[in-house]
């Protein structure tokens, strides 16, 4: 199994690797021991504190590794409702920055966080439905990042409103009407033409929507937001990728991507429109205006159409009706889901083992 | 090339067996490496009465692995005989696989896992859209040829995709570039 080429670190960095040579097999297994000896190339200058300093200069670690240290704590190994994993409110530092109010932080790590979980539950209903197991791997990956950050984003916005509600608690023990998330992500699944138009939407969205969340005067949303550009960046090229294969592929692969692009194209118009929350955040510096991202969601959608023969979807079709998603105003598709979703957790709530 | 952990120093006084502790734990998913080649280690502090504080970074956000890692973190050091053991989580910086160790990408490699290239520059303006085969070159770890094709760009974990090899045919998995 072992060769050569293992014994030769990747030519990081280099515009033309590496067709290695091979020459005779290296058939050295590596040893518990070998895996704990300190490599020499692994030198480190002493600190003057004594302490491992990651990120000297950065003024937003100490603050940060509490809340998030806070979000995350548990020593229980397994993540699962019941298992005490939880316990957001221990130590969760809620400062906030000067001129941002606790009630719309609290608010916006909702919408965002539920976007993250009700897309990442669309996702996860096609384990076992995607016509290939590659795809089937994939759409599970990007649904557990989707997950990860909801999780980040509903703690917080628990533990910014004050309510001491833990991520559970927001995930499962709130009403369809408390929920914040856009239209886009709780429309029932159709075929995987259609999946991949949602998501290429929505991730050329949210991608879009977290690069300058980054940015955030909120150390922990601007934190949560550089980590989801790199995966999202990821959820956006898989998209586009397929959006391009489908449309640019049979007769009916077109066909499908073009019907499925039809019918995720009404619930587009609410992912630009800004709540007041968004606006009085973005103004405040902490979150961003959604109206904002519409030229960058315009080219890259453009792009990808171009690249699959497409034309963009006539906007005149009917939406999904009057009402917004960040009103709470859901269609019935959102109340099937929670159901499903919220069942074991409803069935026996504060249950542990 | 210098990592932010290569900058941030190395065991100073009264750290270096707290640190050579937590360096030696194993991930839980990728375990041919200690926590300290993958680069997600990212402090240990020793406050000399017996305390510990560790500092870790995700991979991903959603990485179902930290509540282990954590765990198992806590459980070595309890072990060597640090009383009051704290792990703390950190998500600033965000990780790259440019902190993963030269000697995690050889064992990676040994391990028939191909390590990752350096991880994209970012440029100023929007993130640009990647359409279109990868054009990174990935040697097989088996067979060591560069005639090598992306077959998912997701894998078995978040941090991996999966590859295969023309000439010896073999798939193979590859550590993604974050």
């Amino acid at each position: 199994m072992s060769s050569e080429a293992s014994a030769t670190p990747d030519p990081r960095g280099s515009a033309t690797p590496d067709p290695r040579e091979p020459s005779a097999p290296d058939v050295r297994v590596p040893s518990a021991s070998d895996v704990r000896v300190p490599s020499s190339a692994d030198v480190r200058a002493p600190s003057s504190a004594g302490v491992h300093e990651p990120f000297p200069g950065d003024p937003r670690e100490p603050s940060l590794a509490d809340a998030y240290e806070a979000i995350n704590d548990a020593d229980d190994p397994r993540w699962a409702y019941g298992t005490g994993f939880t316990d957001p409110l221990a130590g969760v530092d809620t400062r906030l920055p000067g001129g941002v109010d606790a009630g719309d932080l609290s608010a916006y790590c909702l919408m965002l966080g539920d976007d993250a979980l009700v897309m990442s539950h669309r996702l996860q209903e096609w384990c076992t439905h995607a016509p290939e197991l590659e795809e089937e791997v994939a759409l599970a990956n990007i649904a557990l990042d989707l997950l990860g950050q909801a999780r980040l984003l509903l703690s917080r916005a628990g533990a910014a409103d004050g309510s001491g509600r833990d991520e559970d608690a927001m995930a499962f023990l709130r009403g369809p009407e408390e929920f914040r998330n856009v239209r886009l992500a709780e429309a029932e699944n159709g075929d995987f033409g259609q999946e991949m138009a949602r998501l290429l939407v929505f991730a050329t969205w949210r991608l879009a929507l977290l690069d300058r969340l980054a940015s955030s005067r909120d150390p922990v949303l601007a934190a949560v937001a550089a980590k989801g550009v790199k995966e999202v960046a990821y959820h956006r090229d898989y998209a586009a990728g397929w959006v391009v294969r489908l449309g640019d592929g049979t007769p009916y692969s077109r066909e499908r991507v073009t019907e499925g692009l039809a019918a995720v194209w009404p619930d587009v118009a609410e992912l630009f429109v800004p709540h007041e929350v968004e606006a009085r955040l973005a103004r405040a510096g902490a979150g961003v205006d959604p109206a904002t991202l519409r030229e960058e969601f315009d080219d890259v959608i453009g792009q990808v159409l171009t690249a699959a023969t497409l034309t963009r979807p006539s906007t005149t079709v009917a939406g999904s009706g009057p009402g917004r998603g960040r009103d709470g105003d859901h269609t019935p598709a959102l109340s099937r889901l929670l159901d499903e979703l919220q069942s074991v957790a409803r069935a026996h709530q504060g249950a542990t083992w | 090339m210098v990592s932010p952990r290569a900058r941030s120093g190395a065991p100073g006084r009264g750290v270096s067996s707290a640190w050579e502790v937590a360096r030696a734990v194993l991930d839980p998913e990728l375990p041919m490496l200690t926590l300290d080649d993958l680069g997600i280690l990212r402090g240990v502090e020793e406050t000399g009465d017996g305390s510990v504080v560790v500092t870790v970074t995700p991979t991903y956000s959603g990485c179902p692995a930290m509540a282990a890692i954590r765990a198992d973190l806590s459980a070595a050091l309890r072990a060597a005989g640090y009383a009051d053991v704290e792990v703390r989580t950190v998500l600033a910086p965000a990780w790259t696989t440019d902190w993963i160790t030269e000697e995690g990408r050889r064992r990676l490699a040994d391990a028939g896992v191909a390590p990752p290239g350096q991880a994209p520059a970012r440029r100023r303006g929007p993130v640009p859209l990647t359409l279109g085969p990868v054009r990174r070159r990935v040697g097989c770890p088996r067979c060591g040829s560069g005639d090598t094709e992306e077959v998912s760009r997701f894998g078995s974990t978040a941090c991996k995709d999966l590859w295969r090899c023309r000439a010896c045919r073999e798939p193979f998995e590859h550590v993604k570039e974050l």
